[in-house]
């Protein structure tokens, strides 16, 4: 097929305008420099009425918000889920693994759950602590500046703990904690278990007037239509826009499939197929960044061969692919008495928990190597699809008959309104060469781009961290009287499918040794001196925390590099 | 073109190639493209395309959809505070299955037998049956726990269904006392409501919450993080 050219050569070509994308869209652009960015799926903006989800009711939807094409409801901002039309994924053996895309410009920041934590001073040299896996070749205190430059460009909510490995930041006010958040502390403390205020990436009050205060609708994952949430494209893509006066160039609809090297084997830009025409382009550029997610960023590595990369790009030690790890996860849920009955009232609050637990043990005390945190959710929630199903089955806890219908069916439903919590904890797994991303031999996708084939399996690292959670929450739940829906058993003890928390990371690794890492400290290539990875491939080890944070300190760190390599003439 | 002028004319320009086969007439263009924007929740055109289909199909007969509505207002009968009709759950129901075709034999085959049981006993179909009668059938299969019979599955089924559209509706949500999806400032749980459990803000929290009246100023912080403003 015919590549069609594009005349104008652009300082830097940015793949995915997610995070890390969006961040170094706004960095770069802000610096002077000439960008194309590139986005798989369509624009978008939560502040167009055609596209905006938030203040929706449930009727406004014909099946009620039930996911039939968006996995977690018709009200969810994303665009696509694990499934992406056209876009399917392979796995090795009895893998079982879930890649989540979200095809849209923001990518997954439109919808995910704002949980803001920096990772600590332990979290880059966890090897030095419990000899598993490899230190980061930075340390908290290279990236510190970086996030706390991120906290006051796009705002956190969070208090001062003065937490060895939770460090404090630039914080917006908490929010008071709702009713079931209140009876978790109680139940949670008399465990022994730590609770502080969430740190959310949710404007408790305003940090400029270009975007709005948080108005507590509690529906942060439909992207906030007045800004007040962080979103890459409404926070970073937008003002870039703003302020580049023409020198920022948005592709939508792009699939990029390689990024393409000159005849000496040197990065020149990438190839993309444009959904519209179903034509392959060509980006010129002097610096490409992969920002397109871990795994999508290590397929264009991978899918990017020539005669000099017969590997694939920045793939010399063989190591793009591997060590893929996402969050450990379990789910559990409890039934607490003392919550029934509720007299009602505004409980939306913001769009997530207004408490969590970090981690709060000694590892080494424990059976199991990294740490969790606990998120819980509950609440005199908006009543969606799903709402009522079973309607009194929670009567088995009272010895009272279950079924039924009738003028019952509005009393029973209204006594358990708002009388469950549920609990989620998130870990840390050990990375582990053996789990990886590869190019499957045969198989490709609608625009004809090799697809992705996963091999991964947890281990008992990850098992007995799972088993510890269920237990502690357990006794969190025995604590305030309540009463567990169901027990996580069997050997993996309810841990979650790996992907299913979409926290997946480590696949173009970084480290000082060209043999057994892809990028550099500044998430550069190894290989190819002007070929950058700014989403979460770069994550030697992913802590017990989320990654946004992290990914857009590292994306502002690395693009100020970029600026600098650039004038310098090193790239 | 700006987008809604775009979907504007993806709508018109499929439903014309459907309904010229089927000769239909413009006015009815007009009132399926009424339907489809009566719905108006950030759809991509693939999903308003695949709405648009749905919403074009019939799948339950009258009889049917009529014998479901009886069901529905059985399972939550009509109060002051809304009834079935005002909650559309019949359309509701109508559409579901249609969006989620796993429901169809289950729901078809459910009401086929609550007509055959109702003939055998009473002489007459469901609908036509005294409501003592009809409770009568219900009562078979409306306790029924873990292992379910095909008829206590799909007494189950539509229970679900009908008590989800009820309460997701826009009288359900008022009946159910739902009081968020709007703008508004959260400064915690109502103090009565929190005596009431036992907590107190002020006793339990060391923390500086936030503050209403001062969540418009713009944040400034020391170089130590504490907030200033």
């Amino acid at each position: 097929m015919q590549i069609i050219e594009n005349e104008k050569k652009y300082d830097v070509v940015i793949v995915g305008s997610g995070a890390g994308g969006g961040m170094a869209t706004k960095i770069l652009t802000d610096n002077g420099l000439t960008v194309a960015l590139m986005e798989a799926g369509p624009f978008f903006d939560p502040a167009d009425q055609d596209q905006q989800l938030h203040l929706k009711w449930p009727y406004e939807s014909p099946r009620r918000g039930k996911g039939s094409t968006r996995a977690f409801g018709d009200f969810h901002a994303s665009y696509g889920d694990w499934e992406v039309d056209g876009e399917p994924y392979e796995m090795k053996g009895d893998t079982k693994f879930n890649w989540w895309r979200s095809r849209m410009l923001g990518g997954r920041t439109n919808h995910w759950g704002r949980i803001s934590l920096r990772f600590g001073p332990n979290d880059f040299k966890r090897k030095s602590i419990d000899g598993l896996g490899d230190n980061w070749p930075i340390n908290y205190e290279d990236v510190k500046p970086y996030y706390d430059k991120v906290d006051k460009l796009i705002g956190i909510t969070g208090t001062k703990e003065n937490i060895y490995n939770e460090p404090d930041g630039f914080f917006l006010p908490p929010a008071k904690p709702r009713l079931h958040e209140l009876y978790y502390k109680k139940g949670a403390e008399k465990a022994g278990v730590k609770v502080i205020p969430s740190r959310l990436s949710i404007l408790t009050k305003r940090i400029s007037n270009e975007r709005g205060v948080c108005y507590y609708c509690g529906n942060c994952g439909r992207s906030c239509g007045v800004y007040a949430d962080f979103s890459a494209s409404s926070c970073l893509v937008f003002p870039a826009q703003r302020n580049a006066q023409g020198r920022l160039d948005l592709y939508v609809n792009s699939m990029v499939r390689e990024v393409s090297v000159d005849k000496y084997g040197k990065a020149n830009g990438v190839i993309y197929i444009n959904k519209d025409d179903n034509s392959e382009y060509r980006i010129n550029a002097k610096v490409v960044v992969l920002a397109a997610s871990a795994c999508e960023s290590a397929r264009i590595l991978l899918n990017s061969k020539s005669s000099y990369h017969k590997n694939g790009l920045g793939n010399s030690s063989n190591m793009v692919g591997k060590y893929l790890h996402d969050s450990t996860g379990t789910n559990n849920m409890a039934f607490i008495p003392d919550l029934m009955n509720r007299k009602t009232y505004n409980e939306d609050g913001m769009g997530n928990m207004h408490l969590y637990t970090p981690w709060w043990l000694d590892n080494k005390k424990l059976d199991f190597p990294r740490g969790y945190h606990i998120e819980i959710g509950g609440g005199l929630g908006a009543p969606m699809y799903g709402f009522g199903f079973d309607f009194n089955s929670l009567n088995k806890f009272f010895g009272l008959q279950v079924g039924g219908y009738g003028d019952r069916v509005r009393d029973e439903v209204k006594k358990y309104y708002g009388s469950t919590i549920f609990f989620a904890s998130r870990g840390e797994s050990v990375p582990n060469e053996n789990n990886y991303c590869e190019i499957d031999p045969e198989k490709k996708d609608k625009y004809g781009i090799p697809i992705l084939r996963f091999n991964y399996k947890w281990s008992d690292y990850e098992r007995k961290q799972a088993k510890h959670a269920n237990e502690t929450i357990n006794q969190i739940v025995d604590n305030i009287g309540g009463h567990m829906l169901w027990q996580n058993k069997g050997p993996d003890h309810g841990l979650l499918t790996p992907g299913e928390i979409i926290h997946e990371v480590g696949t173009t690794r970084m480290g000082s040794n060209p043999k057994t890492s892809v990028v550099n400290e500044y998430e550069q290539l190894h290989d190819a001196k002007n070929v950058f990875v700014v989403d979460g491939g770069p994550f030697v080890s992913q802590a017990d925390k989320n990654p946004t944070w992290t990914i857009l300190a590292l994306s502002w760190r690395t693009s100020e590099y970029i600026v600098d390599q650039l004038k310098k003439q090193n790239i | 073109m700006n987008r809604r002028e775009s979907l504007k004319t993806l709508v018109i320009g499929s439903l014309a190639s459907s309904l010229v086969l089927e000769g239909c007439l413009s006015k009815e263009k007009e009132i399926i493209y009424e339907n489809v924007w009566k719905y108006k929740y950030g759809r991509t055109p693939e999903e308003l395309e695949r709405d648009l289909k749905l919403l074009n199909q019939v799948f339950f007969s009258k009889e049917e959809l009529n014998t479901i509505r009886v069901l529905a207002n059985l399972i939550v009968p009509p109060t002051n505070e809304g009834n079935i009709d005002q909650a559309e759950v019949p359309e509701f129901i109508e559409f579901i299955v249609k969006d989620t075709p796993s429901f169809q034999g289950v729901l078809r085959d459910g009401l086929k037998w609550l007509d055959k049981t109702s003939t055998e006993n009473f002489g007459k179909d469901f609908v036509s049956c005294s409501e003592i009668e009809q409770k009568n059938i219900l009562d078979k299969v409306a306790f029924a726990t873990r292992k379910k019979n095909k008829e206590e599955a799909f007494f189950s089924t539509i229970r679900n269904l009908v008590i989800t559209g009820y309460f997701s509706s826009e009288v359900g949500i008022k009946d159910l006392g739902y009081k968020g999806n709007q703008p508004n400032v959260w400064d915690g749980v109502p103090e009565d409501i929190l005596k009431e459990h036992g907590f107190s803000y002020k006793k339990d929290w060391n923390y500086k919450f936030l503050d209403p009246l001062k969540r418009n100023d713009i944040a400034e912080w020391d170089e130590n993080g504490n907030l200033i403003t």
